[in-house]
Protein backbone atom coordinates (compact mmCIF):
# COMPACT_ATOMS: atom_id res chain seq x y z
CA UNK A 1 0.00 0.00 0.00
CA UNK A 2 2.81 2.50 -0.83
CA UNK A 3 0.50 4.52 -3.11
CA UNK A 4 -2.05 5.38 -0.07
CA UNK A 5 0.03 8.25 0.61
CA UNK A 6 1.25 9.33 -3.07
CA UNK A 7 -1.03 12.06 -4.72
CA UNK A 8 -4.78 11.28 -5.54
CA UNK A 9 -4.10 12.62 -9.40
CA UNK A 10 -1.34 9.29 -9.20
CA UNK A 11 -3.99 6.85 -8.54
CA UNK A 12 -6.64 8.74 -10.89
CA UNK A 13 -4.11 8.34 -14.06
CA UNK A 14 -4.23 4.35 -13.96
CA UNK A 15 -6.71 3.12 -16.01
CA UNK A 16 -9.00 0.71 -14.57
CA UNK A 17 -11.62 -1.21 -15.79
CA UNK A 18 -15.58 -0.72 -15.21
CA UNK A 19 -17.68 2.19 -14.99
CA UNK A 20 -17.97 5.27 -12.80
CA UNK A 21 -20.21 7.37 -13.94
CA UNK A 22 -20.99 9.24 -10.72
CA UNK A 23 -23.50 12.39 -9.98
CA UNK A 24 -21.95 14.83 -11.88
CA UNK A 25 -23.84 15.41 -15.46
CA UNK A 26 -23.22 15.91 -18.41
CA UNK A 27 -21.67 11.98 -19.45
CA UNK A 28 -24.49 11.45 -22.03
CA UNK A 29 -23.66 14.81 -23.96
CA UNK A 30 -19.80 15.06 -23.77
CA UNK A 31 -20.04 11.13 -24.59
CA UNK A 32 -22.43 11.97 -27.89
CA UNK A 33 -20.38 14.82 -28.48
CA UNK A 34 -16.89 13.10 -28.72
CA UNK A 35 -18.50 9.97 -30.22
CA UNK A 36 -19.85 11.78 -32.85
CA UNK A 37 -17.18 14.13 -34.07
CA UNK A 38 -14.15 11.47 -33.39
CA UNK A 39 -16.55 9.05 -36.09
CA UNK A 40 -16.75 12.23 -38.53
CA UNK A 41 -13.38 13.42 -38.33
CA UNK A 42 -11.62 10.49 -37.63
CA UNK A 43 -13.38 6.90 -37.87
CA UNK A 44 -15.34 7.17 -40.99
CA UNK A 45 -11.71 8.46 -43.24
CA UNK A 46 -9.82 5.80 -41.31
CA UNK A 47 -12.63 3.46 -42.68
CA UNK A 48 -12.01 4.92 -46.08
CA UNK A 49 -7.99 3.58 -45.97
CA UNK A 50 -9.11 0.51 -44.34
CA UNK A 51 -10.87 -0.26 -47.19
CA UNK A 52 -9.08 0.89 -49.58
CA UNK A 53 -6.07 -1.58 -48.24
CA UNK A 54 -8.68 -4.50 -48.59
CA UNK A 55 -8.98 -4.18 -52.07
CA UNK A 56 -5.10 -4.29 -52.66
CA UNK A 57 -3.81 -8.09 -53.14
CA UNK A 58 -0.65 -8.82 -50.97
CA UNK A 59 1.51 -9.20 -54.16
CA UNK A 60 0.29 -5.55 -55.16
CA UNK A 61 0.92 -4.18 -51.96
CA UNK A 62 4.59 -5.97 -51.20
CA UNK A 63 5.51 -5.04 -55.14
CA UNK A 64 4.66 -1.35 -54.23
CA UNK A 65 6.15 -0.89 -50.63
CA UNK A 66 9.44 -3.09 -51.90
CA UNK A 67 10.19 -1.04 -55.28
CA UNK A 68 13.53 0.40 -55.54
CA UNK A 69 11.94 4.17 -55.82
CA UNK A 70 9.97 3.19 -52.29
CA UNK A 71 13.49 1.91 -50.53
CA UNK A 72 15.13 4.55 -50.63
CA UNK A 73 12.40 7.32 -49.83
CA UNK A 74 12.33 4.87 -46.71
CA UNK A 75 16.01 5.46 -46.47
CA UNK A 76 15.87 9.17 -46.87
CA UNK A 77 12.82 9.68 -44.41
CA UNK A 78 13.83 7.44 -41.86
CA UNK A 79 17.72 7.80 -42.42
CA UNK A 80 17.68 11.57 -42.65
CA UNK A 81 15.00 11.58 -39.43
CA UNK A 82 17.46 9.46 -37.22
CA UNK A 83 20.89 11.61 -37.93
CA UNK A 84 18.18 14.76 -37.22
CA UNK A 85 17.05 13.05 -34.13
CA UNK A 86 20.66 12.73 -32.88
CA UNK A 87 21.95 15.98 -34.05
CA UNK A 88 18.76 17.28 -32.04
CA UNK A 89 19.50 15.06 -28.94
CA UNK A 90 22.79 16.44 -28.71
CA UNK A 91 22.68 20.20 -29.13
CA UNK A 92 18.90 19.83 -27.77
CA UNK A 93 20.38 18.54 -24.66
CA UNK A 94 23.23 21.16 -24.04
CA UNK A 95 20.28 23.99 -24.88
CA UNK A 96 18.51 22.54 -22.27
CA UNK A 97 21.03 22.41 -19.73
CA UNK A 98 22.26 25.69 -20.63
CA UNK A 99 18.59 27.46 -19.87
CA UNK A 100 17.64 24.97 -17.12
CA UNK A 101 21.17 26.02 -15.06
CA UNK A 102 22.99 29.14 -16.50
CA UNK A 103 21.97 32.69 -16.27
CA UNK A 104 23.37 35.05 -19.46
CA UNK A 105 21.76 37.93 -21.06
CA UNK A 106 18.93 37.56 -23.80
CA UNK A 107 18.07 34.08 -22.07
CA UNK A 108 14.84 34.94 -21.89
CA UNK A 109 14.39 35.40 -25.70
CA UNK A 110 16.61 32.06 -26.26
CA UNK A 111 13.76 30.20 -24.21
CA UNK A 112 11.29 31.68 -26.31
CA UNK A 113 12.66 31.40 -29.88
CA UNK A 114 13.18 27.45 -28.72
CA UNK A 115 9.34 27.29 -29.50
CA UNK A 116 9.17 28.54 -33.40
CA UNK A 117 9.86 25.80 -35.20
CA UNK A 118 6.57 24.43 -33.59
CA UNK A 119 4.81 27.75 -34.22
CA UNK A 120 6.21 28.80 -37.67
CA UNK A 121 4.06 27.02 -40.69
CA UNK A 122 6.74 24.57 -42.50
CA UNK A 123 6.02 26.38 -45.66
CA UNK A 124 7.66 29.30 -44.48
CA UNK A 125 10.69 27.43 -42.63
CA UNK A 126 11.05 25.47 -45.98
CA UNK A 127 11.56 28.47 -48.02
CA UNK A 128 13.46 30.04 -45.69
CA UNK A 129 15.89 27.55 -45.05
CA UNK A 130 16.36 26.91 -49.04
CA UNK A 131 16.44 30.55 -49.36
CA UNK A 132 19.14 30.28 -46.97
CA UNK A 133 21.12 27.27 -48.53
CA UNK A 134 20.66 27.92 -52.16
CA UNK A 135 23.84 28.86 -54.19
CA UNK A 136 23.11 32.35 -53.89
CA UNK A 137 21.94 31.70 -50.40
CA UNK A 138 23.59 33.66 -47.49
CA UNK A 139 25.11 30.53 -46.31
CA UNK A 140 24.72 28.69 -49.70
CA UNK A 141 27.59 31.23 -51.07
CA UNK A 142 29.46 30.10 -48.60
CA UNK A 143 29.36 26.28 -48.76
CA UNK A 144 28.88 25.54 -52.68
CA UNK A 145 32.04 27.12 -53.99
CA UNK A 146 33.78 24.48 -51.26
CA UNK A 147 31.54 21.83 -52.72
CA UNK A 148 29.14 21.23 -49.57
CA UNK A 149 25.89 21.08 -51.12
CA UNK A 150 23.02 21.61 -48.89
CA UNK A 151 19.90 22.90 -50.58
CA UNK A 152 18.09 20.25 -53.10
CA UNK A 153 20.60 17.85 -51.39
CA UNK A 154 20.11 15.11 -48.80
CA UNK A 155 21.63 17.49 -46.57
CA UNK A 156 18.76 19.70 -47.21
CA UNK A 157 16.37 17.34 -45.99
CA UNK A 158 18.35 16.53 -42.61
CA UNK A 159 18.21 20.37 -41.94
CA UNK A 160 14.73 20.62 -42.57
CA UNK A 161 14.33 17.79 -39.99
CA UNK A 162 16.50 19.52 -37.30
CA UNK A 163 14.32 22.69 -37.09
CA UNK A 164 11.39 20.57 -36.99
CA UNK A 165 12.02 18.77 -34.38
CA UNK A 166 14.47 21.29 -32.27
CA UNK A 167 11.82 22.02 -30.18
CA UNK A 168 10.78 18.05 -28.55
CA UNK A 169 14.32 17.02 -27.01
CA UNK A 170 14.95 20.84 -25.41
CA UNK A 171 11.10 20.82 -23.77
CA UNK A 172 11.46 16.92 -22.80
CA UNK A 173 14.28 17.78 -21.13
CA UNK A 174 14.45 21.01 -19.98
CA UNK A 175 11.54 20.55 -17.00
CA UNK A 176 13.59 17.06 -15.81
CA UNK A 177 17.05 19.32 -15.05
CA UNK A 178 14.82 21.73 -13.15
CA UNK A 179 13.77 18.92 -11.33
CA UNK A 180 17.12 17.49 -10.59
CA UNK A 181 18.09 17.31 -6.58
CA UNK A 182 21.40 19.46 -6.65
CA UNK A 183 21.76 18.23 -3.24
CA UNK A 184 23.16 14.91 -4.89
CA UNK A 185 25.35 16.78 -7.11
CA UNK A 186 26.57 18.48 -3.80
CA UNK A 187 27.18 15.09 -2.25
CA UNK A 188 29.01 13.73 -5.10
CA UNK A 189 31.67 17.18 -5.17
CA UNK A 190 32.03 16.69 -1.77
CA UNK A 191 32.60 12.93 -1.94
CA UNK A 192 35.69 14.01 -4.52
CA UNK A 193 34.14 13.73 -7.34
CA UNK A 194 35.34 15.85 -10.39
CA UNK A 195 32.92 17.44 -11.97
CA UNK A 196 32.88 15.09 -15.32
CA UNK A 197 32.02 12.14 -13.07
CA UNK A 198 29.87 13.86 -11.06
CA UNK A 199 27.72 14.58 -14.70
CA UNK A 200 28.25 11.38 -15.91
CA UNK A 201 27.57 8.91 -12.99
CA UNK A 202 25.06 11.18 -11.34
CA UNK A 203 23.43 13.45 -13.22
CA UNK A 204 22.78 11.98 -16.58
CA UNK A 205 21.55 9.02 -15.85
CA UNK A 206 18.42 9.87 -14.61
CA UNK A 207 18.04 12.09 -17.78
CA UNK A 208 18.08 9.66 -20.00
CA UNK A 209 14.04 8.48 -20.28
CA UNK A 210 13.32 12.05 -21.31
CA UNK A 211 16.11 12.62 -23.89
CA UNK A 212 15.06 9.38 -25.17
CA UNK A 213 12.00 10.36 -25.30
CA UNK A 214 12.84 13.65 -26.87
CA UNK A 215 14.35 11.76 -29.30
CA UNK A 216 11.60 9.66 -30.30
CA UNK A 217 9.16 12.44 -30.65
CA UNK A 218 12.09 14.45 -32.86
CA UNK A 219 12.49 11.66 -35.45
CA UNK A 220 8.91 11.33 -35.62
CA UNK A 221 8.18 14.36 -36.41
CA UNK A 222 11.33 14.12 -38.93
CA UNK A 223 10.07 11.08 -40.62
CA UNK A 224 6.27 12.42 -40.69
CA UNK A 225 7.55 15.90 -41.96
CA UNK A 226 6.62 17.29 -45.11
CA UNK A 227 5.99 21.49 -45.84
CA UNK A 228 9.48 22.21 -45.05
CA UNK A 229 11.05 19.12 -46.91
CA UNK A 230 9.66 19.68 -50.64
CA UNK A 231 10.94 23.12 -50.84
CA UNK A 232 14.51 22.60 -49.53
CA UNK A 233 15.18 18.88 -51.05
CA UNK A 234 15.03 19.42 -54.40
CA UNK A 235 12.59 16.29 -54.87
CA UNK A 236 15.04 13.82 -56.62
CA UNK A 237 13.53 10.47 -57.06
CA UNK A 238 15.70 7.81 -55.29
CA UNK A 239 18.24 11.08 -54.54
CA UNK A 240 16.27 13.46 -51.89
CA UNK A 241 12.35 11.72 -52.33
CA UNK A 242 10.81 11.28 -48.91
CA UNK A 243 8.12 8.89 -48.23
CA UNK A 244 5.24 11.66 -47.62
CA UNK A 245 6.19 12.96 -51.23
CA UNK A 246 5.92 9.61 -53.16
CA UNK A 247 2.88 9.94 -51.66
CA UNK A 248 1.75 12.76 -53.10
CA UNK A 249 3.68 12.31 -56.38
CA UNK A 250 1.20 8.85 -56.58
CA UNK A 251 -1.70 10.71 -55.57
CA UNK A 252 -1.50 13.06 -58.31
CA UNK A 253 -1.14 9.89 -60.90
CA UNK A 254 -4.42 8.78 -59.48
CA UNK A 255 -2.63 5.60 -58.29
CA UNK A 256 -4.77 5.58 -55.46
CA UNK A 257 -3.67 1.64 -54.30
CA UNK A 258 0.04 2.90 -54.23
CA UNK A 259 -0.36 5.56 -52.43
CA UNK A 260 -2.75 3.34 -49.94
CA UNK A 261 0.08 1.20 -49.44
CA UNK A 262 2.87 3.53 -48.76
CA UNK A 263 0.28 5.17 -46.22
CA UNK A 264 0.12 2.04 -44.20
CA UNK A 265 3.61 1.55 -44.43
CA UNK A 266 3.81 5.06 -42.54
CA UNK A 267 1.03 4.50 -40.41
CA UNK A 268 2.64 1.31 -38.81
CA UNK A 269 5.94 2.55 -38.55
CA UNK A 270 4.01 5.59 -36.60
CA UNK A 271 1.92 3.61 -34.52
CA UNK A 272 4.94 1.41 -33.48
CA UNK A 273 6.78 4.95 -32.55
CA UNK A 274 3.63 6.07 -30.83
CA UNK A 275 4.03 2.81 -28.59
CA UNK A 276 7.77 3.51 -28.25
CA UNK A 277 7.25 7.21 -27.18
CA UNK A 278 4.19 5.93 -24.57
CA UNK A 279 6.92 3.35 -23.15
CA UNK A 280 9.19 5.80 -22.45
CA UNK A 281 7.16 8.53 -21.07
CA UNK A 282 5.77 6.01 -18.78
CA UNK A 283 9.72 5.52 -17.52
CA UNK A 284 10.85 8.69 -17.48
CA UNK A 285 7.91 9.72 -14.97
CA UNK A 286 8.82 6.44 -13.22
CA UNK A 287 12.35 7.71 -13.19
CA UNK A 288 11.25 11.14 -11.85
CA UNK A 289 8.66 9.93 -9.34
CA UNK A 290 9.29 6.81 -8.31
CA UNK B 1 28.73 21.20 10.15
CA UNK B 2 24.97 21.13 11.24
CA UNK B 3 24.21 21.52 7.55
CA UNK B 4 26.36 18.93 6.48
CA UNK B 5 25.17 16.56 9.15
CA UNK B 6 21.78 17.36 7.81
CA UNK B 7 22.06 16.47 4.17
CA UNK B 8 23.96 13.54 5.18
CA UNK B 9 20.68 12.66 7.29
CA UNK B 10 18.96 13.28 4.40
CA UNK B 11 20.97 10.64 2.16
CA UNK B 12 20.79 8.01 4.85
CA UNK B 13 16.59 8.67 4.39
CA UNK B 14 16.35 10.59 7.68
CA UNK B 15 13.47 12.24 7.44
CA UNK B 16 14.17 16.23 7.17
CA UNK B 17 11.32 19.28 6.67
CA UNK B 18 11.23 19.83 3.01
CA UNK B 19 11.14 23.42 1.55
CA UNK B 20 13.89 24.15 4.41
CA UNK B 21 15.89 26.63 3.42
CA UNK B 22 19.36 25.17 3.17
CA UNK B 23 22.47 27.39 1.83
CA UNK B 24 24.46 24.57 -0.45
CA UNK B 25 27.33 23.07 1.32
CA UNK B 26 29.59 23.28 -2.01
CA UNK B 27 28.91 25.08 -5.51
CA UNK B 28 28.47 22.71 -8.00
CA UNK B 29 28.56 24.46 -11.24
CA UNK B 30 31.02 24.40 -14.54
CA UNK B 31 34.16 26.28 -14.97
CA UNK B 32 33.35 29.42 -16.77
CA UNK B 33 35.28 28.38 -20.10
CA UNK B 34 32.64 25.04 -20.08
CA UNK B 35 29.78 27.21 -19.33
CA UNK B 36 30.71 29.49 -21.89
CA UNK B 37 31.18 27.18 -24.45
CA UNK B 38 27.92 25.47 -23.76
CA UNK B 39 26.25 28.88 -23.63
CA UNK B 40 27.72 29.80 -27.39
CA UNK B 41 26.53 26.31 -28.55
CA UNK B 42 22.94 26.95 -27.76
CA UNK B 43 22.96 30.53 -29.08
CA UNK B 44 25.11 29.64 -32.41
CA UNK B 45 22.23 26.99 -32.30
CA UNK B 46 19.33 28.61 -32.36
CA UNK B 47 20.76 31.61 -34.43
CA UNK B 48 21.57 29.02 -37.51
CA UNK B 49 18.70 27.21 -37.17
CA UNK B 50 15.98 30.16 -36.05
CA UNK B 51 17.08 33.64 -35.92
CA UNK B 52 19.11 33.13 -39.66
CA UNK B 53 15.77 32.01 -41.32
CA UNK B 54 13.51 34.53 -39.81
CA UNK B 55 15.49 37.26 -40.87
CA UNK B 56 15.63 35.77 -44.49
CA UNK B 57 11.84 36.00 -44.61
CA UNK B 58 11.52 39.46 -44.10
CA UNK B 59 15.03 40.05 -45.88
CA UNK B 60 13.23 38.77 -49.01
CA UNK B 61 9.65 39.99 -48.72
CA UNK B 62 11.46 43.49 -48.32
CA UNK B 63 13.88 43.18 -51.21
CA UNK B 64 12.38 45.12 -53.54
CA UNK B 65 11.17 47.53 -51.36
CA UNK B 66 7.47 48.47 -49.28
CA UNK B 67 5.88 49.48 -52.02
CA UNK B 68 6.46 45.70 -53.79
CA UNK B 69 6.13 44.19 -50.32
CA UNK B 70 2.54 46.06 -50.20
CA UNK B 71 1.61 45.26 -54.06
CA UNK B 72 2.02 41.89 -53.27
CA UNK B 73 0.04 41.40 -50.51
CA UNK B 74 -3.10 43.00 -52.40
CA UNK B 75 -2.78 40.72 -55.00
CA UNK B 76 -6.36 39.31 -55.62
CA UNK B 77 -5.13 35.66 -55.47
CA UNK B 78 -3.05 36.42 -52.00
CA UNK B 79 -6.50 37.97 -50.83
CA UNK B 80 -8.24 35.01 -51.44
CA UNK B 81 -5.64 32.93 -49.93
CA UNK B 82 -5.80 35.36 -46.78
CA UNK B 83 -9.84 34.59 -46.40
CA UNK B 84 -9.86 31.11 -47.07
CA UNK B 85 -7.14 31.09 -44.45
CA UNK B 86 -8.93 33.00 -42.31
CA UNK B 87 -12.59 31.53 -43.15
CA UNK B 88 -11.20 27.78 -42.71
CA UNK B 89 -9.42 28.66 -38.94
CA UNK B 90 -12.70 30.78 -37.98
CA UNK B 91 -14.94 27.15 -38.79
CA UNK B 92 -12.28 24.59 -37.51
CA UNK B 93 -10.92 26.35 -34.09
CA UNK B 94 -14.28 26.75 -32.49
CA UNK B 95 -15.70 23.52 -33.32
CA UNK B 96 -12.48 22.09 -31.57
CA UNK B 97 -13.05 23.94 -28.72
CA UNK B 98 -15.96 22.56 -28.36
CA UNK B 99 -14.92 19.11 -29.15
CA UNK B 100 -11.70 19.74 -26.84
CA UNK B 101 -13.67 20.53 -23.90
CA UNK B 102 -16.65 17.57 -24.29
CA UNK B 103 -13.95 14.87 -24.33
CA UNK B 104 -11.61 16.49 -21.82
CA UNK B 105 -15.08 16.71 -19.17
CA UNK B 106 -15.63 13.22 -20.61
CA UNK B 107 -12.35 11.56 -19.97
CA UNK B 108 -11.37 13.38 -16.37
CA UNK B 109 -14.96 13.19 -14.63
CA UNK B 110 -15.84 9.48 -15.95
CA UNK B 111 -14.74 5.73 -15.32
CA UNK B 112 -16.31 3.93 -18.61
CA UNK B 113 -14.40 0.88 -20.60
CA UNK B 114 -12.31 1.94 -23.77
CA UNK B 115 -11.39 4.89 -22.24
CA UNK B 116 -7.60 4.33 -22.53
CA UNK B 117 -8.71 3.83 -26.46
CA UNK B 118 -10.10 7.53 -26.91
CA UNK B 119 -6.93 9.20 -25.61
CA UNK B 120 -4.86 7.42 -28.37
CA UNK B 121 -7.25 8.33 -30.58
CA UNK B 122 -7.27 11.44 -29.68
CA UNK B 123 -3.70 12.06 -29.95
CA UNK B 124 -3.27 10.31 -33.50
CA UNK B 125 -3.07 13.48 -35.28
CA UNK B 126 -0.27 14.50 -33.23
CA UNK B 127 1.77 11.02 -34.78
CA UNK B 128 0.65 10.49 -38.08
CA UNK B 129 2.48 12.33 -41.27
CA UNK B 130 0.15 15.18 -42.41
CA UNK B 131 0.19 13.89 -45.81
CA UNK B 132 -1.28 10.57 -44.71
CA UNK B 133 -4.13 12.79 -42.60
CA UNK B 134 -4.49 14.51 -45.99
CA UNK B 135 -4.52 10.57 -47.70
CA UNK B 136 -7.51 9.12 -45.80
CA UNK B 137 -9.86 11.91 -46.66
CA UNK B 138 -9.08 11.58 -50.53
CA UNK B 139 -9.33 8.20 -50.29
CA UNK B 140 -13.09 8.34 -48.42
CA UNK B 141 -14.46 11.66 -50.81
CA UNK B 142 -12.12 11.86 -53.51
CA UNK B 143 -13.62 11.03 -56.71
CA UNK B 144 -11.99 7.26 -56.74
CA UNK B 145 -12.29 7.51 -53.09
CA UNK B 146 -15.18 4.99 -51.69
CA UNK B 147 -17.70 7.92 -51.00
CA UNK B 148 -16.96 9.62 -54.58
CA UNK B 149 -19.47 8.18 -56.87
CA UNK B 150 -22.15 8.86 -54.44
CA UNK B 151 -21.27 12.22 -53.86
CA UNK B 152 -21.04 13.14 -57.14
CA UNK B 153 -24.02 11.85 -58.12
CA UNK B 154 -25.33 14.25 -55.06
CA UNK B 155 -22.79 16.99 -56.82
CA UNK B 156 -21.14 17.49 -53.78
CA UNK B 157 -17.51 18.52 -53.98
CA UNK B 158 -15.11 18.08 -50.99
CA UNK B 159 -11.88 17.33 -51.97
CA UNK B 160 -10.58 19.96 -54.05
CA UNK B 161 -13.35 22.22 -52.62
CA UNK B 162 -13.64 24.48 -49.34
CA UNK B 163 -14.83 21.55 -47.76
CA UNK B 164 -12.12 19.14 -47.56
CA UNK B 165 -9.64 21.97 -47.07
CA UNK B 166 -11.67 23.00 -43.53
CA UNK B 167 -12.05 18.82 -42.76
CA UNK B 168 -8.34 18.24 -43.15
CA UNK B 169 -7.53 21.22 -40.87
CA UNK B 170 -10.24 20.03 -38.30
CA UNK B 171 -8.33 16.75 -38.45
CA UNK B 172 -4.77 18.16 -37.85
CA UNK B 173 -5.83 20.68 -35.01
CA UNK B 174 -8.18 18.91 -32.98
CA UNK B 175 -5.76 17.27 -30.11
CA UNK B 176 -4.55 20.70 -29.27
CA UNK B 177 -7.70 21.92 -26.78
CA UNK B 178 -8.57 18.67 -25.21
CA UNK B 179 -4.58 18.02 -24.85
CA UNK B 180 -4.41 21.06 -23.29
CA UNK B 181 -7.48 21.07 -21.05
CA UNK B 182 -8.18 17.45 -19.96
CA UNK B 183 -4.83 17.61 -17.63
CA UNK B 184 -5.70 20.90 -15.96
CA UNK B 185 -8.93 18.94 -15.36
CA UNK B 186 -7.78 15.68 -13.81
CA UNK B 187 -5.47 17.60 -11.79
CA UNK B 188 -8.33 19.77 -10.20
CA UNK B 189 -10.46 16.99 -9.74
CA UNK B 190 -14.26 16.82 -9.41
CA UNK B 191 -14.78 18.09 -5.26
CA UNK B 192 -15.56 21.79 -6.54
CA UNK B 193 -18.27 20.11 -9.00
CA UNK B 194 -19.82 17.90 -6.61
CA UNK B 195 -20.38 20.54 -3.80
CA UNK B 196 -21.92 22.64 -6.88
CA UNK B 197 -24.04 19.72 -7.85
CA UNK B 198 -25.08 19.41 -4.01
CA UNK B 199 -26.25 23.26 -3.35
CA UNK B 200 -28.59 22.47 -6.82
CA UNK B 201 -26.45 24.03 -9.33
CA UNK B 202 -27.71 22.55 -12.93
CA UNK B 203 -25.07 21.15 -15.01
CA UNK B 204 -24.46 24.20 -17.51
CA UNK B 205 -24.04 26.34 -14.10
CA UNK B 206 -21.40 24.04 -13.09
CA UNK B 207 -19.77 24.03 -16.14
CA UNK B 208 -19.88 27.93 -16.64
CA UNK B 209 -19.23 28.87 -13.02
CA UNK B 210 -17.05 26.65 -11.57
CA UNK B 211 -14.94 24.72 -14.11
CA UNK B 212 -14.73 26.86 -16.74
CA UNK B 213 -12.96 30.09 -14.83
CA UNK B 214 -10.63 26.79 -13.69
CA UNK B 215 -9.88 25.84 -17.05
CA UNK B 216 -10.18 29.15 -18.81
CA UNK B 217 -5.88 29.61 -19.58
CA UNK B 218 -5.76 26.00 -20.36
CA UNK B 219 -8.51 26.84 -23.25
CA UNK B 220 -6.84 29.68 -24.81
CA UNK B 221 -3.60 28.22 -24.89
CA UNK B 222 -5.20 25.28 -26.60
CA UNK B 223 -6.93 27.50 -28.97
CA UNK B 224 -3.77 29.60 -29.58
CA UNK B 225 -1.69 26.42 -30.85
CA UNK B 226 -5.07 25.32 -32.49
CA UNK B 227 -4.77 28.17 -34.08
CA UNK B 228 -1.40 28.46 -35.12
CA UNK B 229 -1.83 25.11 -36.58
CA UNK B 230 -4.74 25.62 -38.31
CA UNK B 231 -3.80 28.70 -40.38
CA UNK B 232 -0.63 27.26 -41.00
CA UNK B 233 -1.08 23.41 -42.09
CA UNK B 234 0.76 22.63 -45.61
CA UNK B 235 0.92 18.87 -45.81
CA UNK B 236 -2.44 17.34 -45.24
CA UNK B 237 -4.57 20.96 -47.29
CA UNK B 238 -2.04 20.24 -50.15
CA UNK B 239 -3.15 16.90 -50.81
CA UNK B 240 -7.48 17.95 -50.26
CA UNK B 241 -6.99 21.29 -52.15
CA UNK B 242 -6.08 20.84 -55.93
CA UNK B 243 -4.29 24.13 -55.75
CA UNK B 244 -6.74 26.18 -57.52
CA UNK B 245 -5.64 29.48 -57.92
CA UNK B 246 -8.11 32.05 -56.02
CA UNK B 247 -10.61 29.40 -54.82
CA UNK B 248 -8.43 26.30 -52.53
CA UNK B 249 -5.30 28.20 -51.85
CA UNK B 250 -5.23 28.68 -48.27
CA UNK B 251 -1.76 31.36 -47.80
CA UNK B 252 0.85 28.58 -47.26
CA UNK B 253 -0.39 26.70 -50.52
CA UNK B 254 -0.52 30.40 -52.27
CA UNK B 255 3.50 30.44 -50.91
CA UNK B 256 3.93 27.61 -52.63
CA UNK B 257 2.66 28.01 -55.90
CA UNK B 258 4.42 31.72 -55.89
CA UNK B 259 7.94 30.07 -54.71
CA UNK B 260 7.57 27.69 -57.81
CA UNK B 261 7.08 30.53 -59.74
CA UNK B 262 10.15 32.23 -58.70
CA UNK B 263 8.12 35.27 -57.27
CA UNK B 264 10.42 35.26 -54.41
CA UNK B 265 9.41 38.61 -53.06
CA UNK B 266 5.46 37.19 -53.03
CA UNK B 267 6.35 34.15 -51.84
CA UNK B 268 8.27 36.18 -48.89
CA UNK B 269 5.58 39.17 -48.61
CA UNK B 270 2.89 36.30 -47.43
CA UNK B 271 5.07 34.25 -45.82
CA UNK B 272 6.33 36.98 -43.93
CA UNK B 273 2.30 37.36 -42.59
CA UNK B 274 2.73 33.57 -41.21
CA UNK B 275 5.85 34.69 -39.52
CA UNK B 276 4.03 37.45 -37.80
CA UNK B 277 1.51 34.67 -36.66
CA UNK B 278 3.76 32.66 -35.26
CA UNK B 279 4.84 35.69 -32.99
CA UNK B 280 1.86 36.56 -32.11
CA UNK B 281 1.37 32.96 -30.93
CA UNK B 282 4.40 32.60 -29.18
CA UNK B 283 3.66 36.11 -27.74
CA UNK B 284 0.46 35.05 -26.19
CA UNK B 285 1.67 31.68 -25.39
CA UNK B 286 4.51 33.53 -23.06
CA UNK B 287 1.57 35.93 -21.67
CA UNK B 288 -0.56 33.00 -20.88
CA UNK B 289 1.97 30.47 -19.09
CA UNK B 290 2.83 33.26 -16.69
CA UNK B 291 -0.91 33.93 -15.96
CA UNK B 292 -0.70 30.45 -15.06
CA UNK B 293 1.76 30.63 -12.84
CA UNK B 294 -0.08 33.21 -11.02
CA UNK B 295 -3.01 31.72 -10.72
CA UNK B 296 -1.41 28.60 -9.03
Amino acid sequence: MTNASASPAAGRARPRVGWKVGSLPGFGPTLGVTLTYLSLIVLIPLAGLVLKTAELSWSDFWRTISGPRALATYRISFGGALIAAVINAVLGFIVAWTLARYKFRGKGLVDALVDLPLALPTAVAGIALTAIYSKNGWLGSHLEPHGIHIAFAPAGVIVAMIFVGLPFVVRTVQPVILDLDSQIEEAAAVLGATRAQAFRKVIFPPLIPSLMTGFALAFARGVGEYGSIVFISGNKPMETEIVPLLIVTKLEQYDYTGATALAVVMLSGSFLLLMLINVLQAWSRKGRHG
Amino acid sequence: MAEVAEDTAAHLGVFVPPNEPRTPIVTVTETWPVRALLIGISVGFLALFVVLPIASVFVEAFAKGLGTYLAKLKDPDALAAIRLTLTTAAIAVPLNVVFGVAAAWLIAKYRFPGKTLLVTLIDLPFSISPVVSGLIYVLMFGGRGVLGPWLEDHDISIIFATPGIILATIFITFPFVAREVLPLMQEQGNDEEEAALTLGASGWRIFFQVTLPKIKWGVLYGVILCNARAMGEFGAVSVVSGHIRGRTNTIPLQVEILYNEYDTVGAFALASLLMLLAFATLVAKKVIESRQVHHR
